[in-house]
């Protein structure tokens, strides 16, 4: 298999001498720390710690569906543990992942700069994050909270007697955490790029981010004002979605699915980011259609704002209203589509080469595209009807969510982990971890389309006998993907030490990134860089390449 | 003077030139950069804010068309002479304000506190204001999921002897505005607070001269801030109060 890794002579090459990393020793340099770098990796440990503690829940889930009967868990707990699942996951792991991580350490790298805009919001953002954290393992740890991560009303306001309030406290400051985040992204995308850096010149990773940051800034704050009326009505009474009172709990739906539409392109726009740089790179090819790939991303999420009704075509919105929104869902399927085109295109002919970044991406193209055409039979009310609260839904986000976006997410901290480490991740068990993550997951997943198919609701502890092969299928899928998970944790954190030294450019790419040293100076540049070439220009890099001087010893 | 000087002099000058104010942050190039930077976000902010506030303005709508004659009512219920004054004392603090950040620009420090404390004792009083509103109507049994109770709008209001009292199913709707209008007023009244807590420590800072050497975009940013507050209540004010008033 070729290989486009070019590594300095290992048993000459030594780690810049300062770097970002050692710039300044003890916890307080990194607690108090204005860089960008630093928060993310700041980030990055407290993201895998949430991931792994929703993971643990997701095990237990798929371990309980193992037998027909609720056994293991009790019905309740079962509630519980799922909802647990889905808060962690979606607030404290999916929303975060790429931006605050990746995203926050590459993203003034790639405009040039030497930080984001505001770094103590930064700061505070990633300091609300731990705080969210905290108080839902305070929720956890005190009895949990069943209401599912979705807050129904008036499930979650009248009927249960679970931590609702602290949970939805929890999920407010998560919020602030990303609105921060994402106001960092446009305020440093607008006003802090390097001469030369035109909008046009932007990596598409800077795109994507771009257009992410919209949905979280102006989504975000409804979803604020939404909980703030849900832990009023729960404590004080007050009767904005009560129907007793004359309010509206289909309101609530309104205003939640506002933001929790939009929310599901805020995670995955992002992993798009890091697909464009990825397959650019190794298949050494201008991604295809730049422009349209660019605007396919702000595309996304203007649309994405307008199909928010389409998780309520069953809780009684007019048909008119559903057939509206369920034509603007369509809708989104184009600028998608759109992407996975403009990648394939750029596959073709390129001299591709398969390092693991490349794996996951493949892994990515394939079960995005399955997870979004899914999407299109559930944005059609006739399939709808038949499929909603089925395990069709549960298949179909996880086919985005896990298999999309953490296939990029663990693409991306692949790709990068040289320019964040300054060495490299062990490439053959990496590989390994890539396959065995996608073997397990489409072992895990596809069963439960068949199981949403054929009527299996989600959202319970116990199913008829007849799904039980199925559900066997895909708890044994879970536990190959829990290896493939634990993995990369063992071999990134061992490489920290033991991998080998990476040197500034491995993979040969063209972004300003790999241009600069590995781990990058606290400032990332020496002097600001002046920016006279497109992205992806791997001719550019071949003529800079040709008039550097070869160093000896 | 022979030309050597000169040139060492304007090198010199050149140099003082490029020194860097004390509150230019490392990763801006330029005070302009940094001011622009921080004015951007801080609009962006806004917009978050619009968006907060948005989802209430949008229950408002809905609830108002549903049950128009509660929403009457409970509007005729409220104190105008307590709102409009509360309108008053905002626009007054919007414009001590605003003679603030001018002051700020103009490096007029004694100016720019006592613009500073103006504006800190006008929120203050709208907070009074409103906190008095506030228990007038728990007097009147008017909040809801704690104390409320329809049958003052079973009643002829007598500032209103044209009203037709409500019917107990819509009279019980009141309490869908009361919701919205504890909802909306405590939202405002919590960004007051936190705008109040804020000039505080902005006031303190500029006794101490920090904002009239050319740093003025804290106090600027501060007072986009704070006018957007005040616009908000520019707009709760007519839904809230004024409305249905030949209703």
């Amino acid at each position: 298999m070729s290989t486009i890794v070019i590594l300095p002579d290992q048993t000459t090459a030594t780690l810049p001498k300062v770097s970002y990393l050692n710039k300044e020793y003890g916890l307080k340099s990194w607690l108090l720390t204005g860089d960008h770098k630093r928060i993310a990796v700041l980030y990055m440990i407290s993201i895998t710690f949430f991931f792994f503690i929703g993971g643990a829940m997701a095990g237990l889930i798929r371990l309980e569906l193992l037998t027909p009967p609720s056994d293991l868990l009790a019905a309740d707990t079962y509630n519980k543990v799922f909802t647990a699942h889905g808060i962690i996951m979606v607030f404290l792991f999916l929303v975060p992942s790429v931006p605050a991580t990746i995203g926050n350490f590459l993203i003034p790298i790639m405009v040039g700069a030497k930080d984001l805009a505001f770094p103590k919001i930064n700061l505070l953002s990633w300091y609300l994050y731990v705080v969210a954290g905290i108080m839902i393992l305070c929720v956890l740890s005190f009895g949990g909270v069943d209401t599912g991560w979705t807050f129904t009303t008036p499930l979650s306001t009248h009927y249960l007697n679970t931590h609702v309030v602290a949970a939805g406290l929890a999920v407010f400051v998560a919020g602030f955490s990303s609105i921060f985040t994402g106001l960092n992204f446009i305020v440093t995308i607008h006003r802090m790029r390097a001469p030369g850096m035109t909008w046009f010149r932007l990596p598409l990773f800077v795109w994507s981010h771009y257009a992410a940051s919209i949905l979280m800034v102006l989504g975000t704050p409804v979803l604020a004002i939404t909980l703030v009326l849900v832990v009023l009505e729960r404590t004080i009474g007050i009767g904005v979605f009560d129907p007793t009172k004359g309010g509206d709990p289909l309101l609530f739906q309104h205003l939640f699915w506002f933001y929790s539409h939009p929310a599901v392109y805020i995670m995955i726009l992002p992993g798009m980011g890091v697909i464009s740089e990825v397959i650019s790179t190794f298949s050494r090819k201008r991604v295809f259609g730049y422009t349209a790939v660019a605007f396919s991303s702000v595309a996304i999420a203007v649309f994405g704002f307008f199909v928010w009704a389409h998780h309520m075509f069953v809780m009684g919105i007019s048909s008119y209203s559903a057939l509206v929104f369920s034509l603007l869902t369509m809708l989104v399927a184009v600028p998608s589509a759109i992407k996975i085109f403009n990648w394939s295109a750029t596959l073709y002919k390129g001299s591709i080469t398969f390092e693991t970044p490349m794996l996951y991406a493949f892994g990515f193209l394939g079960l995005f595209t399955i997870g979004g055409l899914t999407g299109v039979f559930l944005g059609s009310m006739g399939m709808d009807i038949h499929l909603t609260e089925t395990y069709f839904i549960v298949a179909h986000f996880h086919f985005v969510m896990v298999g999309g976006m953490l296939m990029a997410y663990l693409s991306g901290v692949h790709f990068w982990w040289p320019k964040i480490t300054g060495r490299m991740y062990p490439e053959g068990v990496s590989k390994l971890a890539a396959v065995i993550t996608f073997v397990g997951f489409i072992l895990t997943f596809f069963p439960q389309f068949l199981l949403g198919y054929l009527g299996m609701p989600r959202r319970y502890a116990a199913y008829p006998p007849e799904f039980q092969v199925l559900n066997v299928f895909s708890s044994a899928g879970a536990s190959v993907l829990g290896v493939g998970y634990l993995l990369p944790l063992l071999y990134l954190t061992w490489s920290l030490k033991y991998g080998k030294i990476a040197g500034p450019n491995p993979w040969q790419a063209t972004g300003l990134e790999w241009q600069i040293q590995s781990p990058p100076l606290t400032e990332n540049f020496v002097e600001t860089p002046i920016v006279t070439h497109e992205a992806y220009d791997y001719e550019w890099l071949e003529s800079k390449k040709g008039s550097e001087v070869p160093t000896v010893g | 003077m022979d030309s050597h000087t000169v040139a060492a002099q304007t090198a010199e000058a050149a140099h003082t030139e490029h020194e860097h104010p004390a509150f230019l942050r490392h990763h801006f190039a330029s005070v302009e950069q940094q001011r622009e930077t921080a004015t951007f976000g801080m609009w962006l902010f806004l917009l978050t804010e619009i968006m907060f506030f948005g989802g209430l303005f949008c229950a408002y709508l809905i609830f108002r068309n549903w049950y128009y004659p509660a929403f009457v009512d409970g509007s005729h219920s409220l104190h105008i002479w307590a709102g409009t004054l509360n309108t008053t004392l905002l626009i007054v603090s919007s414009f001590t304000m605003a003679m603030g950040v001018h002051a700020s620009e103009t490096r007029m420090r004694k100016a720019l506190v006592g613009w500073c404390i103006a504006t800190i004792i006008l929120g203050c009083g709208f907070l009074c204001v409103k906190a008095y509103e506030w228990h007038d109507e728990w007097v009147e049994h008017h909040v809801p999921g704690l104390n409320f109770s329809p049958e003052g709008f079973m009643k002829v209001n007598p500032d209103y002897p044209a009203d037709k009292p409500l019917q107990l199913d819509m009279a019980e709707k009141t309490q869908v505005y009361f919701s919205l209008y504890f909802a909306m007023t405590g939202m405002h009244a919590l960004h007051m607070i936190i705008g109040v807590s804020l000039l505080t420590i902005l006031t303190i800072r500029a006794w101490g001269g920090a904002y009239t050497s050319g740093h003025v975009a804290p106090v600027e940013n501060f007072g986009l801030y704070w006018h957007f507050v005040d616009i908000v209540w520019i707009f709760l004010f007519p839904l809230l109060y004024l409305i249905s008033r030949h209703q």
